[in-house]
């Protein structure tokens, strides 16, 4: 399913790549997204360690746009 | 889990024609405590990170982390005894910005008297349309070394390898989204069938004696195991000045785990001083291949683990916090400081974990009660723009 979906993106980069695109929200028109409210990873430091207690209590791990290291959290 | 891949499917086709110029990291100081309450585990300490530039191309950044552990948790009192102990991880980071690309290098090392871990990463990030798109690439290789306490004679080497793919896009005035993959692989070195590497060694299964009753042996686990996640994060301002977040995630690997988790932050600002946070979190997982609570004689599989994070389970977290900004001159040599709490509480239901610790004449074997967890983890942290 994954391998599917990352197929489906990597087809999708390749036929937008072969168009001009030209952006569509103006540099002037960005201001709310701008705004530090809107920021995915405001504070990274309390971010990546609840990512860590995550890694820790879940068998999931990574797609969640955070780099991590070896904890011994087996 | 149809809704979580459409919407997926959806994230992919706004991705297709690609946020952010490249920039680099604000210059801040940010002093964490951290502290995790659950289960039995008490688990505190202090983060510090540091983050400078160099002229006008290159960041770098330094991070020292303490986890200091207390433990009497169900698998410690299971079959061991209460433990205290800590670890220490130190990380380096740099970034180098040219023209529309910024290529990061990271080190973090992480010691604990019985797990050594190292990890290099590397990464790439490229914005195009006009800014309107930010792909990115990394990779990172870990060496770890596990160790037991009990045994000075015990050594593992583990090697990890992560790949990334990141894309984040301007969709809207008001929306951006993020869609993450991951590809990690973990990997045993120069072990012998009957060994493992990728368990806690002090963990045991648990199989039924055929009096009735059951007894305790060693975890064997596979000497690999590679894992696919895919995340997609989006954000919307709304109307008036607030933001909301959600987040969904598919994950599998070869030991036949998947999950999908959900959340949903609120974010609210109040006056000029006060951001307030509210979040919900939702988790679901199956279990390991081979996982059992209890098996039903010794040695019954080649594979064996009892460890509650490979069964299947649900959890969800309820997270509140607070940040309140310091007016500007109050603290000198900073532009900006903000004082930060946030509180999260955890409860996880085990579907297929008991608790082996009551009473063996109360409770049949595989008849205990099903074992749950709540957890409450704090961040208290100070933050330092200069």
């Amino acid at each position: 399913m994954i391998a599917r979906l990352s197929l489906l993106l990597a087809m999708l980069l390749c036929i937008a790549a072969c168009s001009p695109i030209k952006p569509w929200v103006k540099p002037y028109e960005r201001q709310k997204i701008a705004d530090e409210i809107m920021s995915f990873d405001r504070d990274p430091i309390a971010g990546s360690y609840l990512h860590h207690v995550y890694d820790a209590r879940e068998a999931a791990r990574g797609g969640d746009g955070a780099s991590g290291g070896g904890c011994g959290c087996n | 889990m149809v809704v979580i891949n459409r919407l997926l499917i959806l994230g992919l086709m706004f991705m297709a024609s690609i946020a952010h110029a490249a920039v680099l990291p604000d210059e801040r100081i940010d002093i964490l405590y951290h502290g995790y309450d659950g289960g039995g585990a008490q688990i505190d300490g202090p983060s510090i990170l540091v983050r400078k530039s160099i002229g006008s191309s290159v960041s770098v950044a330094a991070n020292y982390y303490v986890d200091m552990v207390t433990s009497a948790s169900i698998d410690v009192e299971a079959t061991a005894s209460p433990y205290s102990e800590e670890r220490k991880e130190q990380g380096l980071s740099a970034q180098y910005m040219v023209d529309r690309s910024t290529i990061s290098v990271g080190y973090v090392s992480s010691k604990e008297n019985d797990y050594d871990a190292t990890t290099y990463s590397l990464g790439i990030d490229q914005s195009f349309f006009g800014d309107l798109t930010t792909l990115g690439f990394g990779v990172s290789f870990g060496e770890d070394i596990v160790g037991q306490n009990t045994d000075p004679t015990y050594k593992r080497d583990l090697q990890r390898r992560k790949y990334s793919i990141n894309a984040s896009q301007i969709i809207t005035k008001n929306l951006l989204a993020s869609l993450s993959f991951d590809s990690a692989s973990d990997q045993c070195l120069n072990l012998a069938d009957t060994e493992s590497c990728l368990n806690n060694p002090y963990r045991s299964v648990r199989f039924l004696t055929g009096t009735g009753g059951y007894a305790y042996q060693g975890e064997i686990y596979p000497h690999t195991r590679n894992s696919d996640a895919v995340g997609l994060r989006l954000m919307y301002f709304l109307p008036y000045r607030a933001s909301l977040r959600a987040e969904l995630r598919q994950f599998s690997d070869s030991w036949g785990i998947e999950s999908e988790n959900a959340e949903l932050r609120y974010l609210h600002p109040y006056g000029e001083r006060f951001l307030f946070e509210v979040k919900y979190r939702i988790y679901d997982q199956t279990g390991a291949d081979f996982y059992a609570d209890l098996f039903p004689f010794r040695d019954a599989q080649n594979f064996m683990a009892r460890d509650k994070e490979l069964s299947p389970f649900s959890s969800t977290v309820l997270g509140l916090g607070v940040t309140y900004k310091v007016p500007a001159g109050t603290i000198p040599w900073f532009e900006k400081s903000t004082v930060n709490l946030y509180w999260d509480h955890f409860n996880i239901d085990y579907d297929d974990f008991r608790d082996a610790r009551v009473s063996p004449t109360e409770f049949a074997a595989g008849s205990e009660p099903l074992y749950s967890l709540d957890a409450d983890v704090i961040r208290f942290y100070l933050s330092f723009w200069f």
